[in-house]
């Protein structure tokens, strides 16, 4: 038991941190830009098909990542200058219309170029196997996919904490017209997180691709569970994007996991597997408006 | 003449099923039925977000339990529609009231996210219900009855649907007009003001947000009937991003605003699938188009004389 | 005089900063009471307060004898305690004869509530009309149908004027009717608040020293969140712990 429960933990780590690469971009983007992008999930899926497509052409997972990477910082510096800097000063409701057009376009553009059907990803060779740590087996390739959120969480907070470029976010997040006076080049600075996040949502869909399928409308599920990250960690926070993400994802994995033996207690078992996956679904949006309930401006609040 | 293009359009959707049979394409009398349901349930959205002025992102919920308030009961044989409907709708209502309870106390993106964290609680929670069908949807055995009226035939149908349609957006027009109205128009553009002059303006808005919530509920019911099933996904996220597009792109805040974003939208994707297997990238780019040049929506470019 | 509004105690602060440190005031019926005091002595936080707009850290606030402390924003303004605004507050794209329509709709107690969905509101003629009489006599008979963001800054302070008088008050909380006015404009002002005396209680937050001394018959002098004077205007003016707390504030001379 307590087994599964150490690996279900990791496996919600490992889910916790690439929540977070979507969420911190969406969350730097509705803080600091006031905008609600609803198209932030299509990057993600977009640096998936990327991943995939250059690794079959290429033969090598690492290049299919860096063709991710490269290919969707680029698509989302061009998605910020020709549409989404247009409607920063609009209302939400013209933001919400305008990237949910973008997922319909984005949807079909996929469909277009790679097919309706699912395309494959395959993980390395190398970490195609288990290793054995703290006396169990674990896939060597979901250790990467935590490896590679650790270091890009540390990365980001040595990006926002200690660089010039940082400060100007975080007074940004904080206030949006300060910035401004301080003659910070505005417009650049969004393009500039605007790829960033792109890049990010590019990394997480490429390293996910060998565990979930690659197929179009993978970026609207994902999407919402990192609005919810984003509303539980405080908007604009990237600490509370962390924060918030690792609460999702440990809390769904092991809600999934457990819950329905903890309701095999109580019910019978044809109610417990079938309420059981469920209310860990549940869970988590239960998490969000108690948040906002008690804490409306979430766990960490970027504005003083 | 103003006074002429209500009577005529109603008459004219009244003559559609008709001529739609003498000339053989009784297939797009279903298909226009399917765009008056979706303009009920938009119009419902529009009260809460055109004239209650909140951005709710989850009106799908209360769309689909309406939905599965008549798939349920008719599975335990409950099939007039004079009680189901009714059912539906209450059902629909109460959760819109348990919803507005705690979402109301929010404000702007926190009550767009509180809304859609509800709906995303309800579409799970209906998804887990696996005696009602679970990810599969739960099939209606046959349509509702409506003694003496026959919703059997489609032609029937769509004159129901067109009836209830009729009567909300009427009901919609006395509405905007009365003291509720009034307030709802004080609110939402100075809330402070209406509170220090002593209304009771959470009360006002959760009454707003109940009603919406209810016709979203009988537009469900109707759905039900003309798709011959509840599925889950009539309470998914995108299908209240769908009705919130469709509210935006026809006009928020004018009274056929939900019905025509749901006529423009359908339509358009109706026409496009006819050529090409891609009609969502001109969706898209239509929507697109339409947001950045229409800012007031497709009602907003109509001559002023015929806005409300 | 009997009391209408007794406040005692009344405390708030924002982060340590008293704004208001232990408010004791009282407001006789059909009295005009001006409250007076420096920059930053905390009169707009005292109307908040008092119209529930903030609720106080520590004190109570009393209405015509009922304690009022716990009661929301509406529900005060519901018995006739009703405030206007300092910077002004109105409907900005509704006409301006419906932002006072709005304001005699909210008189619960004599029409019935707003939960009314079918009758038009238009079928209540006599809301119209007094809506339409209160215009008159702010002085914006003819300027019904005008938008109010199209109105005037004086003209939208009179909108707001007549719409806290169209809630019936019986203490009219007045938070700087005059702030941003003319000469000319601010005279009118004065007359109208001085023909509203006896039939309304007021209480008046005002910087024109000229005018709160014309018309007050009892003034209060808050400073740094305490009142040290409440008195009669003479009194007031010949207090040396009044003068002591102006001097050097070259805006008020008194």
């Amino acid at each position: 038991m307590s087994q599964l429960i150490l690996e279900q933990a990791l496996n919600g780590l490992q889910f916790g941190l690439m929540l977070f690469l979507l969420a911190a971009g969406l969350t730097l983007v509705f803080g600091i830009m006031d905008m609600i992008n609803l198209s932030h999930g299509s990057l993600y899926m977009g640096g998936a098909y990327f991943a995939a497509a250059a690794a079959q052409a290429s033969g090598s997972f690492a290049v299919g990542i860096l063709a991710a990477v490269a290919g969707m910082a680029l698509v989302g510096t061009l998605l910020e200058l020709a549409v989404l800097r247009h409607f920063y000063k609009r209302d939400h409701l013209s933001q919400v219309l305008a990237t949910f057009a973008l997922i319909l376009i984005a949807n079909e553009l996929v469909r277009m170029v790679w097919g309706p059907q699912p395309m494959m990803l395959n993980p390395p060779e190398a970490l195609s196997g288990p290793v054995e740590i703290l006396g169990f087996f674990y896939p060597a390739y979901r250790l990467l996919i935590i490896g590679v959120g650790l270091a890009v969480a540390l990365f980001l907070y040595l990006l926002v904490a200690k660089t010039r470029v940082g400060m100007w976010v975080r007074a940004g997040a904080a206030n949006r017209e300060m910035t401004e006076a301080m003659g910070v080049n505005v417009r650049r600075l969004f393009t500039a997180i605007f790829a960033l996040g792109a890049a990010l949502c590019a990394i997480a869909g490429a390293l996910l691709g060998p565990l979930l399928a690659v197929q179009v409308g993978m970026g609207e599920n994902i999407l919402i569970l990192a609005f919810v990250v984003i509303v539980i960690g405080g908007i604009g926070s990237i600490r509370g994007a962390l924060v918030g993400s690792l609460l999702v994802g440990v809390g769904d994995t092991l809600g999934r996991a457990l819950l329905p033996t903890l309701l095999r207690s109580v019910a019978s078992s044809e109610v417990a597997s079938n309420l059981g996956p469920a209310l860990a679904s549940i869970l988590i949006y239960a998490l969000m408006a108690a948040v906002l309930f008690w804490k409306p401006q979430g766990l960490f609040p970027a504005r003083g | 003449m103003k006074k002429l293009v209500e009577p005529l359009l109603l008459a004219a959707a009244v003559a559609l099923p008709f001529l739609l049979a003498a000339t053989g394409n009784e297939f797009y009398t279903g298909m226009a039925t399917r765009v008056m349901i979706f303009g009920l349930a938009a119009t419902a959205l529009n009260l809460i977000v055109g004239y209650g002025g909140m951005v709710a992102f989850g009106h799908a919920a209360f769309f689909g339990l309406g939905a599965y308030g008549v798939a349920i009961l008719m599975q335990h044989g409950v099939t007039s529609a004079w009680i189901a409907w009714p059912a539906a709708v209450a059902l629909a209502a109460l959760a819109a009231l348990g919803v507005g309870l705690v979402s109301l106390r929010t404000r702007g993106v926190y009550f767009i996210m509180i809304t859609l964290a509800f709906a995303q609680m309800l579409y799970y929670l209906v998804l887990s219900l696996k005696n009602y069908g679970g990810d599969d949807g739960l099939p209606l055995a046959n349509r509702s009855t409506l003694a003496p009226l026959d919703l059997g035939s489609d032609t029937g149908f769509y004159l129901v649907t067109l009836a209830v349609l009729a009567a909300a957006l009427f009901a919609m027009k006395r509405l905007a007009a009365s003291r509720f109205g009034s307030a709802l128009a004080g609110i939402r553009q100075n809330e402070t003001r209406m509170e220090a002059l002593g209304y009771p303006v959470f009360g006002l808005k959760l009454a707003c947000f109940v009603i919406g919530g209810a016709v979203a509920g009988l537009a469900g019911a109707l759905m039900a009937n003309q798709h011959g099933m509840a599925s889950p996904n009539l309470l998914y996220w995108t299908q209240s991003g769908m009705l919130l597009v469709m509210v935006i792109l026809g006009g928020v805040g004018h009274r056929y605003g939900g019905l025509i974003g749901a006529v423009v939208l359908l339509g358009l994707e109706e026409v496009l699938a006819g050529v090409t297997d891609h009609a969502n990238l001109g969706v898209g780019l239509f929507l697109l188009a339409v947001v950045s040049f229409a800012p007031r929506g497709i009602a907003g470019l109509l001559p002023k004389g015929s806005r409300e | 005089m009997s009391e209408l509004l007794r406040v005692r105690g009344l405390e708030r602060h924002f982060g340590g900063i008293y704004a208001t440190a232990g408010v004791d005031l009282d407001v006789g019926a059909g009295e005009l009471h001006a409250l007076i005091g420096p920059n930053g002595a905390g009169k707009t936080t005292l109307i908040h307060l008092i119209s529930g707009a903030l609720a106080p850290d520590a004190g109570a606030v009393a209405f015509d004898g009922k304690p009022v402390t716990d009661l929301a924003m509406h529900e005060r303004a519901g018995l006739g305690l009703v405030r206007s605004y300092q910077i002004t507050s109105v409907f900005p794209h509704l006409p301006a004869l419906e932002n006072v329509r709005l304001a005699v709709q909210s008189r619960a107690r004599d029409w019935g509530s707003s939960f009314r969905f079918w009758r038009p509101a238009a079928a209540d003629r006599a809301m119209t009309e007094e809506a339409a009489s209160l215009l008159e006599r702010v002085g914006l008979a003819g300027r019904g149908a005008a938008p109010a963001a199209d109105l005037a800054h004086g003209e939208q302070r009179a909108l707001e004027l007549a719409m806290a008088l169209a809630t019936k008050p019986r203490l009219l909380l007045l938070d700087e009717p005059m702030a941003g006015m003319g000469h000319e404009e601010s005279e009118r002002m004065a007359d109208l608040v001085a023909s509203l005396k006896g039939d309304i209680s007021m209480l008046l937050v005002e910087h024109d020293m000229d005018i709160v001394f014309r018309l007050a018959d009892r003034i209060s002098v808050l400073v740094a969140g305490r009142i040290v004077a409440s008195d009669a205007p003479a009194a007031v003016r010949d207090n040396p712990e009044v003068r002591r707390a102006y001097l050097g504030d070259e805006v008020v001379p008194l």
